[in-house]
């Protein structure tokens, strides 16, 4: 063992002991509720095909970049409430808050939309933060973050007008859409609250629904806190055909822009019409922990990153 | 090369000029495109520029590598050096060197980054030892301190030494901040 691991590890033993107590406070937190604690395979034949998430590839097999599809076939299968904490894997993604292979939590309620997800999002945050002593308030990078729900909510349009002025439900520009995000939107939220930003562009859906009465929109809603996207919560789409459509209209761009052949991930499909009206959201554990650890970097909250595996 | 393969570090170019990338920070949008933002060392004029990638561009990898070189002697505005491996020669513009010349003695082994064989720079030693070639025997009133004065080593270089030092004597001299260090007692 180097010096320099020897170092390391000694530092971060304060924030991987505080790691472990999030981790169980969550556990908690869903046991309580009557929530399943579900371990899905890391070893996947096929993943949601994305654009922008490049899986690693093995023997035609996937690591998995989210436990989402195995949820959902449960959730089809009857399992009302249920999580996972996984590990999860998606290729090049390295940064301040990323490290290729990281920690997903998932939750789905049947019966539930996207704003009971956001809900219990904020209890989870917020008794977590009490748990360790904070109270109301964190400190994160020199800035004080008030976690009492509510949490501010704005829409993706209400929120581009604001700081990127252009309207990217009117005319959706994925690509305008992130740039601006990165160098527009997250550098300039309030730091002292975290918010919920609703109603993605529908072309941005995904797997969520559009909205009952406004298609312009899909019930997708992304959690911020401290400049960092934390969340990101769907009413679950349930219809089939649909999902397949957009499925196979990524497929065909991966494989056009990226020379990537994705299969497309027929068990989900055919699970699909059993799978009641539910919602789901994926929370970045690592970025959690580093929140409640006041960490900059993802690098501070694992004890081995990609660069010193 | 794929801009995911490139890190703080790599060397690129832009319209043929080559770039140390100094800074590189990544973000993305959970669903959405990755941003790569560079903050890029020229490496000709060691001026800097932010430049801003998205997955899937593609990047110029510079060919910079690094050599051993001895330096044998100054002729006109070149200065000569000979990589030790081969024995072959190579000329570096007095230019390019700039400040460095005053660090460069004749027989000294220095590292030399190279654009395919174009040298671009040279890496100094921290610290060298040169002899004092000329210095005044009184203190002069331009000197930094009363305790200090005006002396030429045998690189060409002037600085400010102790009034101690005498011609002949040999000096220690950090490069990083072209200062007199200490006396070197048992040299030659």
């Amino acid at each position: 063992m180097t010096d320099a691991d020897l170092l390391r590890l000694g530092r971060l033993k304060a924030n991987l002991e505080r790691r472990a107590a999030i981790f169980r406070m969550t556990r908690r937190f869903f046991d309580g509720q009557g929530f399943l604690e579900i371990d899905t395979p890391i070893l996947s034949p096929a993943i949601a095909p994305e654009k922008e998430i490049i899986p690693f590839e093995s023997e035609g097999w996937f690591l998995t970049t989210s436990p989402e599809l195995y949820m959902k076939r449960l959730l089809a299968a009857g399992y009302e409430r249920i999580y996972q904490i996984a590990h999860c894997f998606r290729k090049d993604e390295r940064g301040r808050l990323h490290n290729p292979e990281f920690t997903l939590l998932e939750w789905y309620r049947a019966g539930a939309d996207y704003q009971g997800m956001i809900a219990d999002t904020e209890q989870l945050v917020f008794g977590i933060a009490g748990q360790l002593g904070f109270g109301d308030s964190v400190k994160y990078q020199g800035m004080t973050v008030d976690l009492s729900p509510p949490w501010g909510q704005i829409t993706v349009r209400d929120l581009y007008m604001q700081m990127a002025q252009w309207d990217p439900v009117a005319n959706p520009d994925p690509a305008r859409f992130d740039e601006d995000m990165m160098a527009k939107v997250i550098p300039h939220l309030n730091p002292h609250r975290p918010l919920v930003v609703t109603e993605y562009p529908a072309p941005m859906a995904s797997l969520a629904r559009l909205k009952p009465g406004n298609s312009q929109v899909a019930e997708r809603a992304e959690v911020f806190i401290g400049g960092m996207e934390l969340a990101n919560a769907y009413s679950e789409l349930t219809d089939p055909q649909t999902q397949e459509a957009r499925f196979l209209k990524e497929i065909e761009q991966i494989r056009r822009e990226q020379g990537r052949d994705a299969p497309l991930p027929r068990k989900f499909l055919e699970s699909l019409p059993h799978l009641p009206p539910c919602a789901g959201i994926a929370l970045g554990m690592d970025r959690l922990v580093m929140l409640f650890c006041d960490a900059a970097s993802i690098d501070e909250v694992m004890p081995f990153t990609v660069d010193t595996a | 090369m794929d801009i995911e393969d490139a890190r703080k570090g790599t060397k690129i170019l832009l319209d043929g000029v080559p770039y140390n990338i100094e800074d590189a920070e990544f973000m993305k949008p959970g669903k959405g495109r990755a941003i790569y933002r560079y903050r890029l060392r020229n490496l000709i004029d060691g001026s800097s520029l932010e430049r801003t990638y998205h997955s899937g561009e593609k990047l110029q990898e510079a060919n910079i590598t690094s050599r051993e070189g001895q330096f044998l002697y100054r002729e006109g505005g070149h200065y000569v050096f000979m990589h030790t491996d081969t024995f072959e020669q190579y000329l570096m513009d007095e230019r390019i060197l700039a400040d460095k010349q005053g660090y460069l003695k004749e027989g000294m082994v220095i590292m030399t980054m190279f654009l395919g064989d174009k040298p671009l720079d040279i890496t100094l030693p921290i610290f060298i030892e040169a002899a004092v070639t000329k210095s005044d025997v009184n203190t002069r009133t331009d000197t930094v301190t009363a305790q200090m004065k005006r002396a030429t080593l045998e690189t060409g270089l002037e600085i400010d030494v102790p009034i101690f030092i005498k011609e002949g004597d040999y000096i220690k001299v950090d490069t990083r901040t072209g200062t007199y260090v200490e006396r070197v007692v048992t040299k030659k």
